[in-house]
């Protein structure tokens, strides 16, 4: 072996140099992540207090904190964040199972997909807030016509997406079953579905951030509560404030939510090794 | 003495459709395959041979002509056809035995004798310590015989080959060709390969059948005697005879391919 010669306790070997390198390097690039966050704040904070930008429009990191101090005594920053949280998950996961249903029937049925595609991709290229209005009227405001509008964002995409990804499996493959005895059914539940789950999870990471946007759309124009809400609030008021802390909740949000869906996606890739 | 065929295609014909026209992939053709023959078919590339295979398999139906059944035993329920496709298309979300079992899981055959016969397969092609692991763990000659057991589960009575081992390479190809089937001999089935691969035909056929250019219809049938004097993969190669057949073949197929 090329390594035994240098194998006292002090001299590392190539493979310890690499890890180390590769442990370095990661360093490095979080500790350059934060700096640059923590520069930005600085920045922001010390040219509001200079008077280079006007706090008043721009707000600045100190004030911004004390809001979120003083909303999270009164725990209304609570309720906000939890309901747009709560608004986005029920349209998230609505948006799933309907597009997993539409999809399958679609795949099911070539007569049908072929009917509806020009409709799907209509419904689909449309600005979704168009529609948020029609929504108001014929809903009313509150958390249904906010889920509805989150829905609607995502679903027509989602439902191409899923269908395409059925539509993309190896015919041959299709033909195995087929040679085994299978029907159409077995051909979707033995190999169609399966070999679609890769294409259907980074699908569903894209749709939770749909989803979100049409929730923020919803609360701007149909709600008393959530972060959408308070941004538009405070954007009337003049308050900020207020709108600046509830946009980086919303990068949070955003964050945390792919974050989730990545998770969930590392386990199920690991149960089925792919 | 009229020879009794286990499979009789008479006058098959049939044609794809599309907007721009018909093609005729098959003419009228016309040949049998008797009960534990092994027979290859061979003919220039786009002819047909894998419509014919789907159609022996029951997956096309012919536009014209029929398939006579006559079993052994007298019957006349169309045999029990195994598949092997030109990829072992295993499934790499399942381990080796879910993928072995599909066909059982697919025709609700789960039962104890059936998977006592799968366990055996596995042992019998040295698959056994590979049981639980990926087919993307596996070497090209184990996922041919892993695709081999799949198809051996479901105990069919005639196994078609379309060119099953065309996406090896070549040493693994003819080490894998033979190894297959020998354990396919073993058994005792009814085969029938298609192939563009002249020494593979010979090599491994009791009966080549020649087939035209497009629309495929029977050129000729040659029944190959080879003098084997080994059991290695190169054993039928080396035969005296194979070169003779193989200008034969070559004579044949030539003609049609330009």
């Amino acid at each position: 072996m090329k390594n035994s010669k240098s194998n006292s306790p002090t001299e590392p070997t190539n493979q310890e140099l690499f890890m180390r390198q590769h442990l370095r390097h990661h360093r490095q690039i979080a500790i350059l992540r934060l700096l640059l966050l923590v520069l930005f704040l600085i920045v922001w904070e010390v040219s509001a207090r200079t008077g280079v930008i006007d706090s008043f429009f721009f707000s600045c990191p100190s004030k911004v904190a004390l809001l979120f101090l003083k909303m999270c005594m009164d725990y209304s920053i609570f309720q906000h964040a939890g309901i747009t949280l709560f608004e986005t998950l029920v349209s998230f996961l609505l948006v799933f199972l309907a597009s997993l249903v539409i999809a399958t029937l679609l795949w099911y049925s070539t007569k049908l997909s072929e009917i509806l595609e020009p409709y799907l991709v209509v419904l689909n290229s449309l600005p979704k807030s168009a529609l948020a209005p029609l929504f108001i009227v014929w809903l009313g405001t509150g958390t249904t016509t906010i889920i509805v509008a989150g829905i609607s964002v995502a679903v027509f995409g989602s439902i191409i997406s899923f269908y395409t990804a059925f539509r993309q499996c190896d015919p041959e493959k299709i033909t195995l079953i087929y040679t085994l005895g299978g029907s159409k059914r077995d051909v979707f539940h033995k190999v169609v579905l399966p070999a679609s789950i890769p294409l259907l999870l980074s699908t569903t990471k894209v749709n939770i951030g749909l989803a979100l946007v049409g929730v923020i759309i919803g609360e701007f124009l149909a709600a008393r509560r959530g972060l959408g809400y308070l941004i538009i609030y405070g954007s009337q008021v003049f308050q900020l404030n207020l709108v600046i802390l509830n946009v980086l909740l919303l990068c949070i949000f955003a964050m945390g939510f792919y974050k989730g869906i990545q998770m969930i996606e590392h386990h199920i890739r690991k149960k089925m090794q792919l | 003495m009229t020879t009794q065929y286990m499979l009789q295609l008479q006058n098959i014909s049939y044609s794809y459709h599309t907007l721009h026209g018909e093609t005729k992939a098959l003419d009228r053709l016309s040949f049998g395959v008797k009960e534990g023959e092994f027979v290859a078919v061979v003919g220039p590339s786009g002819c047909g041979k894998s419509t014919l295979l789907s159609i022996v398999a029951g997956l096309l139906s012919p536009e014209d002509g029929t398939i006579k059944v006559n079993n052994p035993d007298g019957s006349l329920h169309y045999p029990r056809v195994g598949y092997m496709l030109q990829h072992d298309h295993l499934f790499e979300w399942r381990t080796v035995h879910k993928n072995v079992i599909l066909g059982l899981e697919i025709n609700h055959m789960l039962t104890e004798e059936r998977l006592n016969y799968v366990e055996q397969l596995l042992y019998d092609y040295g698959l056994e310590q590979f049981r639980d692991k990926r087919p993307g763990e596996l070497s090209g000659g184990m996922k041919q015989r892993a695709a081999l057991i799949r198809t051996l589960a479901l105990d069919p009575q005639l196994l078609l080959l379309d060119e099953p081992f065309s996406a090896l390479d070549y040493q693994t190809r003819l080490s894998v060709s033979a190894d297959i089937c020998k354990l396919i001999r073993r058994t005792g089935k009814t085969m029938l390969l298609i192939t563009h691969d002249l020494s593979e035909a010979i090599s491994l056929a009791d009966r080549v059948i020649v087939l035209s250019k497009r629309p495929a219809t029977v050129k000729c049938e040659i029944p190959i005697h080879l003098t084997l004097t080994d059991d290695s993969p190169l054993a039928a190669r080396n035969a005296p005879e194979f070169k003779n057949y193989f200008n034969q073949l070559w004579e044949e197929i030539k003609n049609e391919e330009f």
